[in-house]
């Protein structure tokens, strides 16, 4: 069984953002991928940006002005 | 074959859009519908055509631009989502159908701005208190006349009253920057002068300004919300984009951004004064518009004396291979104003892949008819 461990979960409020945030990180190196937004959040759809809670320690200071951040157990 | 019915289609694409739309359909799953790579494939293609969209038209954020199947889509969308039966709307005498059709369906009360028998605007219009918009052509799709749009603005915004543009042919063929000229809603077409597949175009809405959607449904969030979003860009795109047109429509404007518009625009226009000059002196030419002004359209519409326009646009074809548009150009007002709404009118429109051979050739073949 795959071992669980902490992550950061950005949602976003429309999927335009999420691309905008996406492009960015690639610009910006900033670790992390798009995922299905966690049930645990919403049980709508959409897409969640998710990255380790230990990478969004460092890159913190780059991440502000969305919609929610979570931790989440995974 | 010679193409110059640019201002219903462009037909000659850039090779890139072709193969766009191929590699679309092959691998493009369904924007914003899933996280899996095929669907992010085609989401990162939407956002970056509304990007290039939005650095062509000078908007500042991306997702202020909806997509739509066409200009006319747009524009029903401006239409339905912003007029209401109580309301005065100013509208002009250019408009196509795809305006004049919708505001009446409406109710609106209309004021229109006249135009004289060269075809241009009296810019010395009423506006009344209940004026909740002024819906302008900034290009005639007929007599390829270009309206001053920061003249226009001036006075909406003067008044309280909103401005939305028809852009249907000057996209692609002048500069249009939303910002400067204070355009507060834009419909354009992806076919035209953009050089994209048939099934594109969009719709900017400047922030602030709020469009009731027409259509709503799937939106690939907020699933349990019974309420259609109503953000900007979802709340004007329910249900799948055209993807796959919109993959074509990126790699034009690609193409454009490595040629360079004003090197696009400047050859169009080089080609219609070409095309100006080497008419204007047929015997029994009439040419409609203001082919003065420095500003134009890439449109020259025309008759020759004693030729019925549908007679003379069947002989460019039948004789010649020369596509052009018969008729009243679905614009019937312009015509009212310029006295053909009897009689219609031929018009040649050029794209950037027309050349000055097949610009010489037109002009023979007019020569030649009105000789016979």
């Amino acid at each position: 069984m795959k071992e669980k461990r902490l992550y950061t979960i950005i949602t976003f409020s429309h999927t335009t953002e999420a691309m905008a945030f996406e492009k960015r990180c690639m610009a910006e190196s900033i670790p992390g991928r798009l995922i299905p937004l966690p049930v645990k959040i919403s049980a709508g759809c959409g897409l969640a940006w998710r990255m380790a809670q230990e990478e969004y320690v460092i890159y913190s200071d780059k991440i502000t002005g969305f919609e929610g951040i979570y931790t989440l157990e995974m | 074959m010679i193409y110059f019915d640019n201002a219903a289609t462009t037909i000659q694409k850039p090779r890139s859009v072709k193969r766009a739309v191929y590699n679309a359909i092959d691998t493009m799953g369904n924007p914003s519908r899933g996280a899996h790579e095929p669907a992010l494939k085609a989401a990162r293609l939407v956002y970056d055509t509304r990007e290039r969209l939005a650095r062509l038209f000078g908007i500042s954020d991306p997702s202020r631009i909806a997509f739509a199947l066409n200009a006319t889509d747009a524009l029903n969308m401006a239409v339905n989502g912003l007029v209401r039966s109580s309301d005065n709307i100013i509208t002009s005498m250019w408009e196509h159908n795809s305006v004049l059709r919708p505001l009446y369906a409406r109710g609106a009360k209309l004021t229109l701005i006249k135009s004289d028998r060269l075809g241009r605007h009296d810019y010395t219009f009423e506006v009344k208190e209940n004026t909740k918009a002024i819906f302008i052509n900034h290009a005639s799709n007929v007599t390829g006349n270009v309206t001053d749009i920061k003249r226009i603005s001036d006075i909406a915004h003067k008044n309280n009253a909103l401005l939305v543009v028809d852009a249907a042919q000057t996209a692609g063929c002048t500069d249009i920057n939303v910002e400067d000229m204070g355009i507060d809603v834009l419909c354009f077409t992806g076919h035209k002068g953009l050089m994209g597949p048939q099934g594109t175009g969009g719709i900017y809405v400047r922030k602030g300004v709020d469009i009731k959607p027409f259509r709503t449904g799937g939106s690939g969030i907020h699933s349990f919300d019974k309420r259609h979003p109503s953000d900007m860009p979802e709340a004007l795109e329910a249900g799948t984009l055209n993807c796959h047109g919109i993959a074509g429509l990126n790699a034009a404007l690609i193409f454009m951004e490595n040629i360079g518009t004003e090197n696009i625009y400047g050859r169009k226009k080089a080609l219609e004064k070409r095309f100006i000059s080497g008419i204007e002196d047929i015997k029994g030419i009439r040419i409609y518009g203001d082919i003065s002004a420095e500003e134009r359209a890439c449109v020259v519409t025309l008759n020759i004396e004693g030729i019925s326009s549908d007679v003379l646009c069947d002989r460019l074809w039948t004789e010649y291979g020369i596509c052009t548009r018969a008729g009243a150009h679905c614009a019937p007002l312009i015509h009212k104003a310029l006295g053909t709404d009897d009689i219609g009118a031929v018009r040649f429109s050029f794209s950037y892949f027309n050349t000055e051979e097949e610009i010489d050739k037109g002009i023979q073949a007019l020569k030649e008819i009105s000789e016979l």
